[in-house]
């Protein structure tokens, strides 16, 4: 059995479990936001149900349209609020939230071999901690929170392995973005993807979050590395002292539906084009394109060692004049640290401006979105029509280095070109 | 159960952005998501379709997000059916458990805007009026057919309850 299957299987009360099998498993977390959270909460109550099957497991985070951008969004943040108090579930208020799938890691909540879902596409991330973490809807989520199930088609596995050297200012945004150009945005429906090789072995933890963040754009229901050394580092980094399971791994090669084989020497620094994450080519490709914003945060990449990329990059720079560069740090913890490692005077220094944590202008909802014609440059993880304002403006992917050396060029670069 | 409409057609990678756009996520109400479904890429969809039509669309069907709202928006539109080559995982599940039927065919480039289809749930069948074709469609594998029978997946956790 691959790692994923093997979690499956300890959470149902099913004795084997196969490829395509339909099975009920009891969930360790349930996370949802000011989106899909208030929908579930409708299911809740429309049903009757008095309490949830355990406070403990829930936890609610304001985090797509927060600070409220409107009235509306207040109202949807309002019922979750009050949920929260009714239920005594966990709830991140305004001064405590940051974006979901980089706080809960923070926090504490995803230990490996724990199932995980979570009323976000993006709940994929916390595979990079050995969990399997899979978004699902605000029905699921609502049924969840009642029972503590949920149903599941057990997926089969596809293998990536990576080998060789990584090239300068290449990492996990681009290993993803590559790997998804290769196999496509459906490359991987219904399956899991588990990262693996000498590559990922040596792979810092936060580039371990942006590539399973990113296995939803290839359709994935799960991204996972095999949690090792790493992961107990970061776990003893926020003061966490686990013990991995030493059964957390794959058993077979024969345990794969498939296995993908990639020399990463031949990955230069990666940009997808509008309008999908699987149009990735080496930034060279799309030298010319001359653009009006640069967003540097999200739940792909706006932790510490993102901003730290970009500081580097911007450092006694300037931001082009016809640029607007948003900085948008993950959770409040590492604005403080980007704060006393002097990263946010360099920011500002460099003519950008700072975000209070929010998902905001990566879904097109505030803090940054666009007009009509306008082109973006952000280390988000969508480039849909309109996914960042105007059905007629244009978002391309790429990592914090290209990002912030773009930013300074007005247009896409290598950042080679300004260091 | 049978039911007869008009198509929609659209190609491959519909994304939920496509289906319904961020900032109308900023409710949950079924009739302002539907007056907004697929507004960014087709704008006159919501305001000329007719209750009982039919999506056909291609490989990859709700791609993308997690959001409900997008076969909640499709459902509010009156859409009976969504038929698809394939369907990303998400938007799958969330479409069975508030009950807007799913068929996954191949066939789908051989339907035209605008013909009108007849499907047949109970014996697995399509029939193009237009065309005179007819295509065969799997069931829904067992387990998932007993959410739809208990009539989604809140009626069963409704019955847990009690």
């Amino acid at each position: 059995m691959t790692i994923s299957q093997k979690i499956l299987l300890s959470h149902c009360k099913d004795r084997e479990i196969y490829p395509g099998k339909y099975v009920e498993c009891d969930v360790d977390l349930i996370l949802a936001n000011d989106i899909t959270g208030p929908l579930a909460i409708e299911e809740f109550e429309k049903v009757g149900a008095k309490k949830v099957f355990n406070p403990e497991k829930i936890v609610l985070v304001p985090d797509h349209f927060t600070p409220c951008k409107d009235i509306k969004s207040a109202e949807l943040v309002k019922k979750l609020r009050e949920f929260s108090k009714r239920h005594k579930v966990r709830f991140y208020e305004i001064g405590k939230v940051g974006i979901e799938h980089a706080l809960l890691p923070e926090e504490g909540l995803t230990l490996p071999g724990q199932l995980i879902i979570g009323a976000d596409s993006h709940t994929c991330t916390y595979g990079a901690v050995g969990c399997f973490s899979t978004g699902v809807g605000s029905t699921d989520t609502a049924y969840a929170m009642i029972t503590g199930k949920l149903w599941f088609k057990v997926p089969s596995t596809i293998k990536f392995y990576y080998y060789g050297k990584l090239n300068d200012y290449v990492g996990g945004k681009d290993l993803i973005l590559y790997t998804i150009g290769l196999i496509g945005v459906d490359g991987a429906n219904y399956k899991s993807m588990e990262f693996t090789g000498p590559v990922i072995e040596n792979l810092p933890i936060d580039d371990r979050f942006t590539i399973c963040n990113m296995a939803i754009e290839a359709g994935a229901k799960n991204g996972i590395i095999k949690p090792d050394r790493i992961t107990e580092e970061y776990f003893k980094g926020i003061g966490k002292d686990i013990k991995i399971d030493e059964n957390l791994k794959t058993d077979s090669e024969k345990d794969y539906e498939k296995i993908v084989e990639i020399d990463v020497s031949k990955i230069e620094p990666q940009v997808a084009a509008p309008h999908l994450p699987s149009n990735s080519k080496s930034v060279r490709e799309y030298e010319n394109v001359k653009i009006d914003q640069v967003v540097i945060g999200s739940c792909t990449n706006g932790r510490i060692s993102d901003l730290r990329k970009a500081a580097k990059i911007l450092k006694g720079k300037k931001v082009h004049p016809e640029v607007r560069c948003i900085i948008i740090p993950a959770t409040q913890k590492v604005y403080k640290m980007a704060l006393n490692e002097g990263l946010i005077d360099i920011f500002i220094e460099a003519g950008c401006v700072i975000s209070p944590p929010t998902c905001g202008p990566c879904l097109g909802g505030h803090m940054g979105v666009l007009a009509k014609g306008e082109v973006a440059l952000a280390t988000t993880n969508r480039n849909f029509i309109g996914r960042m304002g105007h059905p007629e403006s244009y978002v391309y992917l790429s990592n914090p280095e290209v990002a912030a050396a773009s930013s300074i060029k007005g247009r896409i670069c290598n950042p080679e070109e300004v260091v | 159960m049978k039911v007869k409409g008009k198509v929609w057609k659209f190609g491959d990678h519909i994304n939920t952005d496509d289906i319904i756009a961020a900032r109308y996520l900023n409710t949950t109400d079924e009739k302002e998501l539907a007056s907004h479904c697929f507004e960014t890429i087709r704008p006159e969809f919501s305001k000329k379709v007719k209750k009982g039509d039919i999506i056909v669309a291609g490989e990859n069907f709700g791609c993308g997000s997690s959001r409900e709202h997008a076969p909640v928006s499709i459902k509010g539109c009156g859409i009976s059916v969504v038929i698809a080559k394939s369907f990303a995982r998400i938007f799958f599940r969330n479409s069975i458990n508030i009950g807007l039927p799913l068929i996954e065919i191949k066939e789908g480039d051989e339907i035209n805007e605008g013909d009108e289809l007849e499907i047949d749930f109970e014996n697995g069948i399509i029939k193009n009026i237009n065309t005179g074709k007819t295509y065969k469609f799997q069931k829904y594998p067992e387990f998932l057919q007993n959410i739809i029978n208990a009539g989604g997946l809140m009626s069963l956790a409704r019955k847990i309850i009690e």
